[in-house]
């Protein structure tokens, strides 16, 4: 049975399930839950001043998708909204009551070296084994110029990683905002302001919805609302890139990460660290269906990795950040054609007319001409592009891309004729 | 001990539910949820399969994209009696057994209810005047007037269908019916748990409150009215009558009392119960304790459920031939089963035995198929019956036009032999003798009759 111990930052924990830094881990109640169900660490909802900030009723909207609902989640929450001193006893108790679990503290305050001083004593108290900087919170926080404020100014959190390590022997994770341009700019800057990992993505800006009785934003507020922080499976993607942009920057290689965004099974957490991370974070889909969720996260990646004869995480680890390229390295002589398994096929007429409506006229169509005859789908080879719209389309899963054998060489963009910056 | 034929078989609490809706009308949730099950097809199969040819994947994203008015009208304006059809179309011959969820996983999309969710909350938005409580609009509006008369003989599906489409194009409609009240085989024939909440006449409102049709109840064709008449006064006509009286078996007594027309057993439960939602009026329908019910297709499923129901305490349905071979589809022979009435096959009545108090039983042949043909095999059973019930084909009573295999010829566009004189529904052959065929001849002998009228100069303006 494959190992699942995860270290990262120095940190470790029975497994690299973490449930992040939200309202499932704001109390010693819910965090002892999360133990009990088998998360292997923990990062304590993010801790401010006193006096604690006050949070509004009506929090969170979602996204759905027909029969499946949340597919984003959109929360307008603050940080804790408990008192400082009642946080820190919590803490205190669980991490002695659980020293084999990761218990990380987030943390917030004004940008200034004092408070972060006076903080950083008063958790290191607690016995916990890490804090997490967060500089991520894209609501309510920011204007306050703390969160996404700080996140989004590679100078700041530099400046902030620094103090921290300055100032506690701590392991510093920094939590990056996505809500940026390039993420490799305040990675680099966490890098070097002495940071022992980041972990991200931060919620993403979002409105959810419209209310269009009441004219508002979702969730509404007494008739108003206001953008807040989006994340869940929808976001995944985003995550994705972000993840693995840090982890093939040269500056910033090897740099230990902690997934986050829209991790809700053992697949997307094992993607994650397919791409270099060390631990994975969790919320919305606890948040969704309860802390049992990781059982099948820890069993269906163990299952997975003796299946693949991994032993351990770093097994694993990084395995695909080689393969993720810039555009321009990819082989223009790959040539892949749909094939539709005509036994499957239903003759739900969508990829046809995805490809007839959309793309490139590349599926014909045989009408049925009798009762109890299907419509024909077939595939014409020679105007098939490859494009793999068909077999996203398909519902029941009956189109394969297949691969096309060639003697070719290997053709980058870089080497194409057609590229004009290509020496003739 | 109770008669061996009598009403009042059930406690009187229990008439009022007795023929409660047999499928359970989808809650807004559960029309939330199945919707979101169709794939939105192209070219949909489902399209294909329905005679009216609603465009279901849309109505379907119509509904679960909260369109509700978008869904009706995609439904209505392809089938007027839509609402009808979805509570007794069997699509589990048509839509459903062509939806790809059928092929895919033996779970089609729920069509039929999704298509009563859609047009029962639709309905709801509407007055009782059928304009809309918030917008004051008519979902289906005239034409501007062309100044012709038509008349429509027989206010069931096919004629009520052409009568609003005529009036739809403009035209001025009286639809005849012989009966005592509109609707057909809608409010007279349709299983009674099928159809509850006099749902026929709700409908039959609806389909009316566009204006331009007048209906004339009690006048029947040949007797009250005659197509020489109605042919001179009319710029044309539709014929959209109904069959007549169940066909005789031919065997020795027959005529005993006792041995009854399942047709007209049906209408009679059928107004009983339109008569008392209470159920007083059910109470009082003469119900055997020993039935045999002859015939394989729906008429005779219906009769048996309802008189099982009704409290007959042994119903047994024989049929000449295999289950395979019935015409009620499998899911109403299902529906038999599980409301526990008997379903026997391969063998065929050769006497019912009785005297003038009634019948007592009836003699049954076995049957088998030899030599490509069935026949008795001069084996024989009895069963034990109070009650009779003939279900094996109703035949149209009318003549005066050309009739081919029992029913009226017409061409492709509806038109009888005779210049101007339109027909549709079951009079006319060969059909499945569907309310949703019915539906659609009679919109399309209506579209045929103002291509027709609109070639035509001048006319016989009223």
């Amino acid at each position: 049975m494959a190992d699942l111990t995860s270290v990262i930052a120095g940190i470790k924990s029975p497994n690299p399930f973490w449930l992040a830094s939200a309202p499932p881990t704001d109390k010693q109640y819910n965090v002892e839950r999360a133990f009990k169900a088998g998360w292997g660490g923990v990062v304590w909802k993010t801790l401010g001043e006193d006096p604690h900030v006050v949070n509004v009723s009506s929090r969170y909207g979602g996204t759905d998708l027909p029969g499946q609902r949340l597919m984003g989640l959109n929360n307008i929450e603050l940080i804790t909204d408990r008192p400082l001193d009642v946080n820190l006893r919590e803490i205190t108790e669980v991490k002695r009551k659980w020293p084999d679990r990761a218990l990380i503290v987030s943390l917030m305050v004004p940008c200034e070296e004092e408070s972060w001083k006076r903080i950083l004593k008063k958790v290191e108290q607690t016995g916990a084994d890490g804090i997490e900087l967060n500089f991520g919170c894209p609501h309510g926080m920011s204007e306050r110029g703390m969160g996404a404020a700080v996140g989004q100014v590679p100078e700041y959190v530099e400046m902030v990683t620094r103090w921290c390590k300055a100032n506690t022997r701590m392991p510093v994770l920094v939590k990056l905002t996505p809500n940026i341009t390039d993420v490799r700019m305040p990675a680099r800057a966490a890098k070097n302001g002495g940071a022992d990992g980041v972990s991200l993505i931060n919620t993403i800006n979002s409105i959810v919805s419209i209310d269009l009785d009441q004219m508002s934003p979702t969730p509404v507020v007494g008739g108003k609302g206001t953008h807040g922080g989006y994340c869940g499976p929808a976001v995944k993607p985003i995550a994705l890139n972000m993840v693995a942009e840090i982890a093939r920057d040269p500056a910033t290689h090897g740099l230990p990460i902690s997934g986050i965004g829209g991790i809700g099974n053992w697949r997307d957490a094992a993607e994650f660290i397919s791409l270099g991370c060390g631990s994975v974070q969790v919320c919305t889909a606890a948040m969704h269906y309860g802390f049992k969720i990781v059982e099948d996260m820890t069993d269906g990646l163990s299952n997975w990795m003796d299946s693949k004869g991994y032993r351990k995480l770093s097994d694993f680890m990084g395995k695909a950040v080689p393969n993720v390229k810039n555009w321009n390295e990819l082989d223009l002589n790959f040539q892949t054609i749909a094939k539709i398994r005509q036994d499957d096929c239903i003759s739900c007429g969508l990829c046809y007319i995805a490809c007839e409506d959309t793309s490139h006229q590349a599926i014909s169509h045989l009408k049925a001409t009798a009762k109890g005859e299907k419509a024909k789908y077939e595939v014409i080879d020679k105007e098939c592009v490859g494009c793999n719209l068909c077999a996203l389309v398909c519902p029941v899963h009956c189109i394969e891309m297949v691969p096309q054998k060639h003697n070719k060489p290997y053709l980058p963009w870089t080497k194409h004729p057609n590229n004009p910056m290509v020496a003739k | 001990m109770q008669p061996s034929i009598s009403g009042g078989r059930l406690k009187a609490p229990q008439y009022k539910d007795v023929f409660c809706d047999h499928v359970m009308p989808l809650t807004e949730m559960q029309a939330q949820v199945e919707s979101s099950r169709c794939y939105y097809c192209y070219d949909a199969p489902c399209i294909q399969a329905c005679p009216t040819q609603i465009d279901i994947p849309s109505f379907i994203r119509k509904i679960n994209n909260g369109n509700i008015k978008g869904a009706a009208i995609d439904i209505l304006s392809a089938n007027i009696m839509g609402g009808t059809c979805s509570r007794a179309c069997p699509v589990e011959t048509l839509c459903q057994e062509a939806c790809v969820r059928e092929h895919a996983e033996k779970k089609p999309v729920q069509i039929g209810s999704l298509q009563r969710f859609a047009t029962d909350e639709f309905f709801k938005q509407l007055d009782s005047e059928g304009k809309n409580k918030k917008t004051g609009e008519k979902p289906f509006t005239r034409a501007k007037s062309t100044g012709k008369k038509v008349a429509v003989v027989g206010a069931g599906p096919a004629g009520m269908s052409c009568a609003h489409r005529l009036a739809m194009l403009g035209h001025s409609v009286t639809v005849y019916e012989a009966r005592e009240k509109a609707g057909g085989l809608n409010e007279y024939g349709l299983a009674p748990y099928k159809m509850t909440d006099d749902f026929a006449q709700k409908e039959l409102d609806f389909i009316l409150s566009i204006g331009g049709i007048e209906v004339k109840t009690g006048k029947r064709l040949g007797q009250d009215i005659q197509l020489d008449g109605l042919k001179k006064d009319y710029d044309a006509v539709f014929l959209g009558l109904g069959l007549g009286s169940t066909n005789r078996l031919g065997i020795e007594g027959e005529d005993l009392p006792g041995v009854i027309d399942a047709v007209a057993k049906i209408s009679e439960i059928r107004q009983a119960q339109a008569k008392d939602p209470s159920g007083s009026a059910l109470a009082k329908v003469p119900v055997g304790r020993n039935v045999v019910v002859i015939g394989g297709g729906n008429t005779a499923v219906d009769i048996a459920i309802q008189i099982k129901r009704l409290g007959a305490e042994f119903v047994t349905l024989v049929y000449r031939r295999g289950q395979e071979d019935m015409s009620a589809t499998h899911h109403e022979q299902e529906l038999a089963q599980k409301n526990g009435v008997v379903l026997k096959t391969w063998a065929k009545p050769s006497r019912i035995l009785g005297d003038s108090k009634g019948v007592t039983e009836v003699q049954f042949e076995y049957t088998a198929i030899s030599g490509g043909k069935l026949s008795g095999i001069g084996e024989f059973f009895s069963l034990k019956a109070d009650q009779v019930f003939k279900a094996i084909g109703q035949k149209l009573e009318f003549s005066g036009l050309d009739v081919d295999g029992g029913k009226i010829v017409v061409n492709d566009q509806f038109e009888t032999k005779m210049a101007g004189i339109f027909a549709g529904g079951d009079c006319v052959g060969p059909g499945e003798d569907l309310t949703v065929t019915a539906v659609q001849q009679g919109k399309l002998a209506a579209m045929a009759i103002d291509q027709k009228l609109a070639k035509s100069q001048g006319g016989k303006r009223g």
